[in-house]
């Protein structure tokens, strides 16, 4: 990757932050009053991901012709066509953590930025639960 | 009642699709955020430099909106002890199912991935069962 590339990257993760930002997505109070069906329920953010999966769906049918290159990370652990245990009993965990906090990797780490020592102890958090994957995965 | 903002909602969408259809355009990378974090803890590999300089540009964009003067509202109302646990099930949750609401649930439903519309289903109904659970059950906040 040359220095292009990098400048191209930390843009679309600005973009990307920006987006969480004006969605809501970064707000736990928020994420949570929209996963709070049962209560006074807030379903802004399901258009959070209704107007993402219009824009990258429209673009990857009319403009980007080419796949994702093949790789551990592009196919979200597995074949499209795999439903194992460790799928669902992820998800489980990742609904599980949500519920609690109301916060996700990509919020997370946009949360960085207010300085919150809550956003800290997640993010802290969050990193050891990448390492304890590895060395559960490994062993 | 709650204060609807879809107008922002359907804004903020936008720039998450528009940003993951510019990554996958140009690097031939799938924006999914668990997995790019993720991939900071082996060993640098040409990977390495894209994954370190979205992220950094994520945690940027914070920082540009608040220096714009613009309010970055984050009411966490869970207990530090709560958000370690929390952390922890959200880092290794997403790497046992392989992605996370933008990995999953954007870019893998895009792309009608039966895995990741599962995945996704699975976590958002799990996380609504919690806020259930934590809000009107057991009557805590």
């Amino acid at each position: 990757m040359n220095g292009k590339s990098l400048i191209f990257a930390f843009g679309y993760g600005l973009l990307f932050g920006l987006g969480l930002i004006v969605a809501g997505m970064t707000n736990p109070a928020k994420v949570k009053a929209f996963l709070d069906v049962g209560g006074d329920w807030d379903p802004s953010l399901a258009f959070v991901m209704l107007s993402a999966l219009l824009v990258l769906g429209v673009a990857q049918r009319l403009w980007i012709k080419t796949e994702a290159e093949d790789n551990e990370t592009n196919t979200c652990g597995g074949d499209p066509g795999l439903l194992d245990a460790r799928l669902i009993l992820g998800a489980v965990l990742f609904g599980v953590g949500w519920g609690i906090s109301g916060i996700c990797p990509g919020p997370a780490l946009v949360g960085l930025s207010s300085g919150l020592g809550g956003s800290y102890v997640f993010i802290a958090a969050l990193f050891a639960g990448f390492a304890l994957f590895r060395f559960w995965n490994k062993s | 009642m709650p204060e609807l903002t879809l107008i922002s909602a359907c804004l903020g969408g936008a720039l998450i699709g528009g940003a993951s259809a510019l990554l996958l355009y140009s690097h031939r990378r799938v924006a999914g955020i668990s997995g790019i974090a993720a991939g900071l803890l082996t060993r640098w590999s040409q990977e390495s430099g894209w994954r370190l300089a979205f992220i950094l540009g994520l945690v940027a964009s914070g920082l540009l909106y608040q220096a714009l003067g613009l309010p970055l509202p984050i009411n966490i109302d869970a207990s530090p002890g709560q958000l370690a646990a929390a952390g922890l099930l959200v880092g290794f949750g997403s790497r046992l199912g392989g992605g996370c609401t933008s990995g999953h649930g954007v870019c893998g439903i895009a792309r009608l991935s039966p895995r990741s519309i599962v995945a996704t289903l699975t976590f958002m109904l799990t996380a609504g069962v919690v806020v259930y659970l934590t809000r009107h059950v057991m009557g805590a906040a």
